[in-house]
């Protein structure tokens, strides 16, 4: 368990290093929206990890919520040109 | 027996997270990374889900269930508009790519 644990960790840490070192936004933007599903997964886990059932309910607004700023990041970019 | 078999479809969907991750810091440019991190990370999160609901079952598994098919929905539809906004906002493709289906369909819309 514990292993599953650190390869997640081992995930998020990867994500965050193409947050910090992508070369066009639109990079960051996938690292955010990957983590924000890795995240997910990570709640999943805790919550049996745990036994305590309302990780399940953080899972599922976190769902929500990282396919919405996704949707309005993608919006975002489209309206200009960052390659110029 | 159940708690087993859902350790071991946890443990796949993790190795299928970790092999996504590891797309995303590799692969060449961000087209390359959105087609190999969204498809690996959807099914591996999936996965995770699904194994919750086969080693606890009941409301958790019931609402593990409930976001699995909420993320097998919203994540291909959130990169897919990642994927055109990049392309819209002028992003290079990498140097290797050998077709651009996309901006040749919006020449053609240009030209009539």
């Amino acid at each position: 368990m514990i292993v599953l644990m650190v390869l997640l960790i081992l995930c998020c840490f990867l994500c965050l290093y193409r947050i910090g070192m992508g070369p066009t936004p639109p990079d960051r933007t996938v690292g955010i929206d990957i983590l924000g599903t890795l995240v997910v997964g990570f709640c999943a886990f805790t919550a049996i990890l745990t036994g305590k059932d309302w990780y399940m309910n953080v899972a599922i607004s976190w769902a929500l919520l990282s396919f919405i700023g996704t949707i309005a990041l993608a919006k975002f970019l489209e309206g200009r040109g960052f390659d110029e | 027996m159940s708690e087993t078999i859902g350790m071991v479809i946890i443990s796949i969907g993790v190795a299928f997270d970790l092999f996504g991750c590891i797309g995303l810091v590799r692969l060449p440019d961000i087209y390359n990374r959105l087609q190999g991190a969204t498809k690996c990370v959807t099914l591996g999160t999936c996965l995770i889900l699904v194994g919750v609901l086969v080693h606890s079952g009941g409301a958790m598994g019931i609402k593990a269930l409930l976001c699995a098919i909420f993320v097998l929905l919203s994540s291909p539809t959130g990169a897919h508009a990642l994927a055109r906004g990049a392309h819209r906002s002028g992003v290079k493709l990498w140097k290797g790519s050998v077709m651009d289906k996309y901006a040749e369909d919006q020449e053609g819309k240009l030209d009539q």
